[in-house]
């Protein structure tokens, strides 16, 4: 079995012509922007734009394009493609943490919270990267395999315990992602995924080199536990920061990069553009299906996320394992 | 060197020959054991503080203790036998998405046909159109995606994950979009529940599962060749086409009848199955299927005592089981890894 | 007798086996020989009912083997496939006794247990009876699979390269296992091997296969002649003769480096 791995896709287009379609893509983005600002039950005058609408939107990118990266980093980091925050339980353990949070402190404020989710996230990655360093190197489908396992028994064990003590409307916020009840005020911890994905562009090439393997890693002069430890943080952070505002969204951080990293390549530099403007492209599509679909109700995006990008993984697994053979 | 290889005296044959019969010996004790452990759970769940109205809260118990034994063979007879079809012991039909995929097409149903035409003629006619209907769709599907070929088992394990998920997903969303009224008669399918199941669909899935036990009785042995893979069954004169789509279909269909009754239970074949293969040491179905049955029967009874009577838990058996479960299958995964 | 009628198989666009035609008789040891892509083991298979002809008959016993009931046709032809993987955890002894399934059906009588116990004394691995087939080595677990099929007892056996994972001492003794079972017991036994010198020594009757056709056949003095050889592996060979027997060689150093050999 050999699914390509992100690093290894050669380029095929020529430079040119890849920015051409990336200026495409931007512009994609652009009107796909000023449809999720237009669409919306209540009429347009500044206080709707300024408390609903427009901080809506700068979620939905947020999320997205944050996610997105979070993924590009796992992928490139565990040398796998199919990894990303809702395949290794990095967001179940997110969601762990503000259940423990909430039991020991029923009044924490949300910086605590995030910062509980924060941790336990951090701590799952670890987990996660204990378990898989015991699986064989070619075990390309055992890591996810491995992360949604992990991710189904942290996910039972948060339920168990918010089942006993009645928090199991809370947890059922966070499992389905939901932009619905974003309004100015109560998002803004999403910017902090914003920052962590700011940072994670600027050291971009220490996770395309960290890619690479230890040992190359190690010859280029980069200390591979660090660049290993800083990753797993910024990822840490994107999705608990989403966890807490919107709750999970599976497969952009799966689906996007892996699509991305076939056209232009693995080198985190060439493919980070293209990430965050498909990561934020493809939340916002989804959203909007979420918003109108049924209008003037909403369905939770998370469902439309899911879907969608099942439907995307399970082809690009059956491609993937027919191009193998 | 002619001679070093020629038939050499069978010099240990004496006490070779005792040894499948201490085999056999052991796996009946294993079945003894389990089963006076099996009485033993039932009897105390059945009887123990029994105060108030003793007629009613029996009564009770007792309609649970049915379910969780129809459950507990259709989960260990399936389990098992998707081990012994695909030549895996990780693999499992829930793990494979089989029960989402009937929650599924029960919201499918509930939205085509009607919940008030549902409700009207009983739950048992549901069930059987609902299993026709999964029968229909899962058996072609799953001899393609199974015995089609030379596909590794991770991208089998992944393609069942990720399907299962998108069945969920795919269901939460037709019953999002379905109207509230027929939403809340489904709700309840979502999460496994022991308790409070219909009489006559009990009835109906243990003579489903009395049905799955004759035909595992028939072929136990027959199985066990089977599970030796294609090659080697195809040599000892065992279609194992022919005998692996007949087993696919008794596990559709008991798959269908448990999470009918109870709902889907992820993990809860796989931690049944894998602690009676330790307990009984051998592959053979005559011993593994029964000693699986006992063993879910215990974790089931004896899980819901402990969680009811001891802890006070009520209704968190499923999250329980699916947490116990689910360690398990990290377990076994990793160890195979590192193999 | 195993006879082959026309047959001819696919996979996807390319022809494996192209119509090919050709009887075995009862006794003794067939190879069938040919270089990669041949198309030798994917007759094989086909002769033992692992892989389905796109067209043809195959006869084993005057038994058409695509038509005939599995657990009959098994009480007459073993074949012992490449891939010795079980996925089962099984002892040697649980392994062997499963070649007495054709005729029991899952209920051994001390008869069997008897022969099993004789099959694996045969391949002297009595001492490993009692191990799991995942602590014993390749060679090992090879000959738990030739007991097994002994065990099975037919008149016909197929091998698919019995000589894989087999050093030299284990693969001369699998040779030798393999013509004592047709000189002692009679079986008719059909063998895929790439050492064609394994064949020139052991098989009574070679048959070689190239671009799924069948090029020559006959008693290893007959095709083991460098026309022959050459024009079947498309390799300069030379044949030489030790002990009685003609042996091929491919790499000699006049071959390699002819002017200063």
């Amino acid at each position: 079995m050999s699914v390509s791995a992100p690093a290894r896709t050669p380029a095929t287009t020529g430079r040119a012509p890849r920015r051409a379609w990336l200026i495409v893509a931007i512009v994609g983005l652009v009107l796909l922007t000023a449809a999720s600002v237009m669409v919306g039950v209540a009429d347009q005058d500044w206080q709707i734009l300024t408390t609903s609408r427009l901080p809506r939107t700068a979620a939905v990118m947020l999320a997205g394009a944050s996610l997105a990266v979070a993924g590009l980093i796992m992928q490139l980091l565990t040398r796998n493609p199919f990894v990303e925050p809702a395949t290794a339980g990095t967001m179940e353990f997110a969601g762990l943490g503000l259940v423990l949070v909430m039991l020991t402190l029923p009044g924490a404020p949300i910086w605590l919270r995030m910062l509980a989710g924060t941790a336990a996230a951090l701590a799952g990655s670890a987990v996660f990267l204990r378990l898989i360093s015991r699986l064989s190197r070619g075990d390309i489908l055992g890591v996810p395999l491995v992360g949604l396992v992990l991710g189904g028994v942290v996910g039972a064990a948060s339920t168990f315990l918010a089942y006993r003590n009645d928090l199991v409307q809370s947890l059922n916020a966070w499992l389905t992602g939901d932009f619905s009840a974003v309004i100015s005020g109560r998002y803004e911890l999403l910017w902090l995924s914003g920052v962590a994905t700011v940072v994670a562009v600027v050291v971009a090439d220490r996770f395309t080199i960290a890619s690479l393997g230890h040992e190359v890693a190690t010859n280029l002069g980069l200390d591979h536990r660090r660049a290993m430890a800083l990753g797993m943080t910024i990822v840490s952070v994107i999705s608990a920061s989403t966890v807490v505002t919107v709750g999970m969204l599976p497969f952009i951080g799966l689906v996007v990069p892996n699509l991305v990293t076939r056209i232009v390549g693995g080198h985190a530099r060439r493919a980070l553009p293209w990430v965050l403007v498909l990561g934020a492209g493809a939340t916002l599509l989804c959203d909007l299906v979420a918003r109108t679909l049924r209008y003037p109700y909403e369905l939770p995006i998370g469902l439309v996320v899911g879907v969608a990008g099942g439907l995307v993984f399970l082809v690009m697994l059956l491609r993937g394992f027919d191009r193998a053979h | 060197m002619r001679t070093e290889l020629a038939v050499v005296p069978t010099a240990r044959t004496s006490s070779a020959n005792r040894a499948p019969e201490r085999r056999g010996v052991r796996g009946r004790t294993t079945l003894t054991i389990l089963g006076a452990l099996t009485a033993a759970v039932v009897a105390v769940f059945l009887f123990t503080d029994l105060t108030g109205n003793t007629a009613f809260i029996l009564e009770r118990r007792l309609t649970t203790v049915a379910t969780m034994v129809v459950v507990a063979t259709a989960i260990a007879i399936c389990t098992v036998l998707f081990h012994a079809i695909t030549g895996n012991q990780i693999l499992t039909p829930s793990v494979m998405g089989f029960d989402s995929l009937f929650v599924l097409l029960q919201t499918v149903a509930a939205i085509t046909i009607g919940v008030r035409w549902m409700t009207a003629t009983g739950p048992v006619l549901g069930f059987a159109i609902e299993t026709a209907v999964m029968l229909v769709v899962t058996l072609p599907a799953a001899r393609w995606l199974l015995l089609g070929g030379r596909r590794s088992i991770e991208v089998v394990v992944l393609i069942g994950v990720v399907a299962g998920g998108l069945f969920r997903s795919v269901g939460m969303f037709l019953q999002r979009i379905m109207d509230p009224t027929q939403f809340i008669v489904l709700q309840d399918r979502f999460f496994a529940r022991f308790t409070g199941t219909e009489p006559a669909l009990i009835a109906t899935g243990a003579v489903v599962v009395a049905l799955g036990v004759v035909w595992v009785v028939r072929h136990h042995a027959a199985l066990d060749v089977m599970a030796l893979g294609v090659p080697v069954a195809t040599t000892l004169g065992v279609d194992h086409r022919r005998l692996s789509t007949a087993a696919l279909t008794v596990v559709i269909v008991l798959v269908s009848t448990s999470t009918a009754l109870v709902g889907p239970t992820t993990f809860l074949g796989l931690l049944v199955a894998h602690l009676a293969y330790r307990a009984a040491g051998t592959h053979r179905h005559a011993v593994t299927v029964p000693a699986a049955t006992l063993v879910a029967v215990i974790t089931l009874v004896g899980g819901q005592l402990v969680l009811e009577r001891v802890l006070g838990f009520s209704g968190s058996l499923s999250i329980v089981v699916e947490f116990a479960g689910g360690l398990v299958f990290l377990l076994l995964f990793l160890r195979r890894g590192a193999r | 007798m195993i006879s082959v009628q026309h047959v001819t198989t696919s996979y996807g666009r390319t022809v494996v086996v192209d119509d090919v035609s050709l009887t075995i008789a009862d006794g003794g040891v067939t190879a069938l020989v040919g270089p990669n892509g041949a198309g030798k083991s994917t007759l094989l298979k086909v002769i033992a009912r692992l892989l389905q002809a796109d067209a043809g008959v195959v006869t084993v016993a005057d038994l058409d083997v695509a038509r005939t009931a599995p657990e009959v046709l098994a009480r007459r032809l073993a074949v012992l496939a490449q891939d010795t993987q079980v996925p089962v955890r099984l002892t040697v002894r649980d392994l062997v006794t499963f070649g007495r399934f054709p005729h029991t059906r899952g209920r051994p009588t001390a008869e069997d247990h008897a022969l099993v116990e004789e099959a694996m004394a045969h391949l002297d691995i009595t001492d490993l009876a009692d191990r799991y087939l995942d602590e014993i080595s390749g060679g090992q677990r090879q000959r738990a699979f030739i007991a097994m099929v002994f065990a099975q007892d037919t008149d016909h056996l197929l091998l698919d390269e019995p000589l894989n994972n087999l050093d030299m001492r284990h693969g001369a003794q699998l040779m030798q296992i393999v013509r004592d079972a047709a000189d002692r017991r009679g079986t008719s036994i059909v063998l895929v091997v790439h050492d064609i010198n394994a064949a020139s020594v052991f098989a009574d009757h070679i048959i070689a296969l190239k671009d799924g056709r069948v090029v020559t056949q006959g008693p290893p003095q007959e095709v083991m002649v460098e026309d022959v050889l050459e024009s079947v592996f498309d390799v300069p060979v030379r044949v030489v003769e030790v002990d009685g027997y003609r042996h091929a060689i491919h790499l000699s150093g006049r071959l390699a480096r002819p002017r200063t050999g």
